[in-house]
């Protein structure tokens, strides 16, 4: 399983980007692996106000539901509008498929998550 | 041969003018369809039905009944569902039109016979279980935990402790047993199990406290291995203040052998539809009665049997019943079924059964082993669960090696529940050995081919009228016309 170095990770298997006061997310190869075959992503509407670890995104593959959870608080900024109808993306590039960009409201969040070793622990990587 | 064949759905196959009955016009030109029809009601195009022969759809729907893998045509070692033979016995009994042929709001002096029948069947049950009192009213499995939930909590307010909100689960319940609790009101705590697969003592004593409101328990448990400790648990639940609830989805295993009631449990369901042979899967219906010790009579659903001068009638007034839980005497029809099995069946016979499934499991889990992994090694109760370690190696999956069965004309056992890559496999006590070596051998037989020609597992079925379904495109590219 990839896991980059560069991004910083939650327990629930997202990944996030810095991009200056933004964070973009999207799912790791991990957890795509796991979900299978991708069929169906819903993104929150831009200017939503998220908090950390509240479900903001959907997804749905052959096998299961699942929620996908804001790493940090703050506004969405952006979303990937293309993804949607393209869900297997996630399967196939998961660190390219960025979901959503939150513009952060408290980046002192970004310390609870995860690097990239610890990420790859805790998946038994 | 024509029966493989795909068929075609029911719209493909329509023509325009074909129809079955033909009705004679109204002499008198009939009604006027404006005036008696407002026109909002009235719809605006032809409805989009097929248009067929009688006898096109007579053939349609044969063909598909003559494609679907039942207990009546195949080995269905669904594990955890108790896929055993229906006896037709059941079905003549339930078909007698003193029961068939009866209206639930008929007055109970005329209903006598029926009436008696389900109170013989509380009584049998709470024999079968060690129980005091059964609610027959709920219709399912986790119909019956929903309504043995609502009793915990009605008799926890009662005694003044409502605020017991915790029910603890063990980590491989049934997934029914957290959501029941959920939607009862209860906040879910996860026990952890041990390697062997039984429940983590210590932990449970860990988390039981002055919140606990029940400790919910499968036994044996969904590995098919018996709880042998189910006497600490029940202690360390009850010193606690939680009552303990059974969850009789494995039943199956301890007709006539044991009973949960002198285990320690306080309330339990069953589910018919399993041990007791009546109809599971595609509808059923199912039931899954509700039985409780002495202490929590009061709470179970209205209306009670209650026999009056000699004849039995429905007593509604039973303040501190949890309600009403499903209309008229539950799924009436099935308890006859179920009745009809206890009793064609009697003591002797039901613990043959529960013997025989336990003696099929063990027998069939000696027989694949060397190619299966065992999650809990050692003897099973009526099930068990194995894991694929090979072909899994190999990049098989689960799902694969259950298409390939269905073309040994096995239906698949339970797949990746209650642990990720297994088979869990239930036999159940209807099958011979012949069968059994007939299955053994065909897992065997997927074994060597996940080694020597694992595409012909990957892309199986290949002896069905479809092939595997594109699930991943049907998914992405719904086709909801209709």
């Amino acid at each position: 399983m990839k896991v980059p170095d560069h991004l910083k990770y939650t327990a629930t298997h997202e990944w996030v980007r810095i991009e200056g006061d933004l964070a973009a997310v999207g799912i790791t190869d991990h957890a795509q692996a796991e979900l299978t075959d991708i069929v169906y992503l819903e993104l929150p509407a831009p200017g939503k106000q998220v908090t950390a670890k509240s479900p903001v995104a959907a997804i749905e593959s052959v096998k299961a539901a699942s929620d996908i959870y804001a790493p940090v608080s703050g506004e969405i900024a952006e979303v990937n509008a293309a993804l949607p109808g393209d869900p297997g993306a996630v399967n196939a590039r998961p660190y390219e498929s960025w979901m959503f960009k939150i513009r952060m409201s408290d980046p002192g969040e970004l310390a609870a998550l995860q690097d990239a070793d610890a990420y790859r622990k805790s998946i038994g990587g | 041969m024509e029966l493989l064949e795909p068929q075609p759905l029911i719209f493909e196959k329509s023509r325009p003018g074909a129809r079955a009955a033909r009705f004679p016009a109204f002499a008198d030109g009939g009604a006027d369809l404006d005036a008696a029809v407002p026109a909002q009601f009235r719809r605006r195009e032809a409805a989009g039905l097929p248009e067929l022969s009688e006898i096109e759809v007579v053939r349609h729907f044969t063909r598909l009944s003559q494609l679907n893998f039942s207990v009546d045509t195949h080995f269905y070692p669904l594990g955890s569902c108790t896929m055993k033979y229906n006896p037709k016995v059941n079905d003549r009994m339930a078909a007698l039109p003193g029961f068939a042929a009866m209206h639930p709001y008929q007055p109970a002096a005329t209903a006598q016979g029926a009436l008696e029948l389900l109170d013989d069947l509380e009584h049998l049950l709470c024999e079968i279980c060690g129980m005091d009192r059964f609610s027959l009213q709920p219709a399912a499995g986790a119909h019956g935990e929903f309504t043995g939930l609502l009793v915990i909590r009605a008799h926890l307010k009662s005694k003044g402790e409502g605020h017991r909100n915790k029910v603890l689960v063990p980590d491989s319940a049934h997934g029914t047993n957290p959501s029941s609790a959920r939607q009862a009101g209860f906040d879910v705590v996860t026990v952890p199990s041990l390697p062997s697969g039984q429940v983590d003592v210590a932990a449970l004593e860990r988390l039981a406290g002055p919140d606990t409101a029940a400790l919910m328990l499968t036994n044996p448990n969904t590995l098919g291995v018996f709880e042998s400790r189910i006497g600490d648990m029940a202690a360390i639940i009850h010193r606690a203040g939680g009552l303990l609830y059974y969850d009789g989805a494995n039943m199956n295993a301890l007709l006539g052998l044991a009973r949960p009631g002198d285990m320690g449990f306080d309330v339990v369901h069953l589910n018919l539809h399993k041990s007791f042979s009546t109809p599971h899967g595609g509808g059923g219906p199912g039931a899954g009665p509700v039985g409780v010790k002495a202490f929590l009579d009061p709470y179970l659903p209205v209306p009670r049997l209650r026999r009056v001068e000699g004849a039995l009638a429905w007593d509604h007034d039973r303040p501190q019943s949890v309600g009403r839980v499903r209309s008229f005497a539950g799924n009436f029809g099935i308890l006859v079924r179920a009745y009809t099995y206890i009793r064609a069946h009697g003591a002797e016979g039901m613990e043959r059964n529960s013997r025989a499934a336990i003696i099929n499991a063990n027998y069939l889990k000696a027989k694949v082993r060397a190619r299966y992994r065992e999650a809990a090694p050692g003897p099973c109760m009526h099930e068990f669960v194995v894991v694929p370690d090979e072909a899994i190696a190999r990049g098989i999956k689960v799902a694969d090696i259950a298409k390939r069965l269905l073309d040994f004309g096995f239906h698949s056992p339970t797949l990746s529940w209650p642990i990720r890559n297994c088979l869990m496999i239930e036999p159940t006590e209807t099958e011979s050995r012949e069968t059994l070596d007939r299955f053994a051998d065909a897992l065997t037989r997927i074994a060597d081919e996940a080694a020597s020609d694992p595409e012909k597992v990957r892309s199986a079925p290949h002896r069905l009228p479809v092939r595997r379904m594109d699930e991943v495109a049907a998914a992405r590219n719904l086709d909801l016309r209709a």
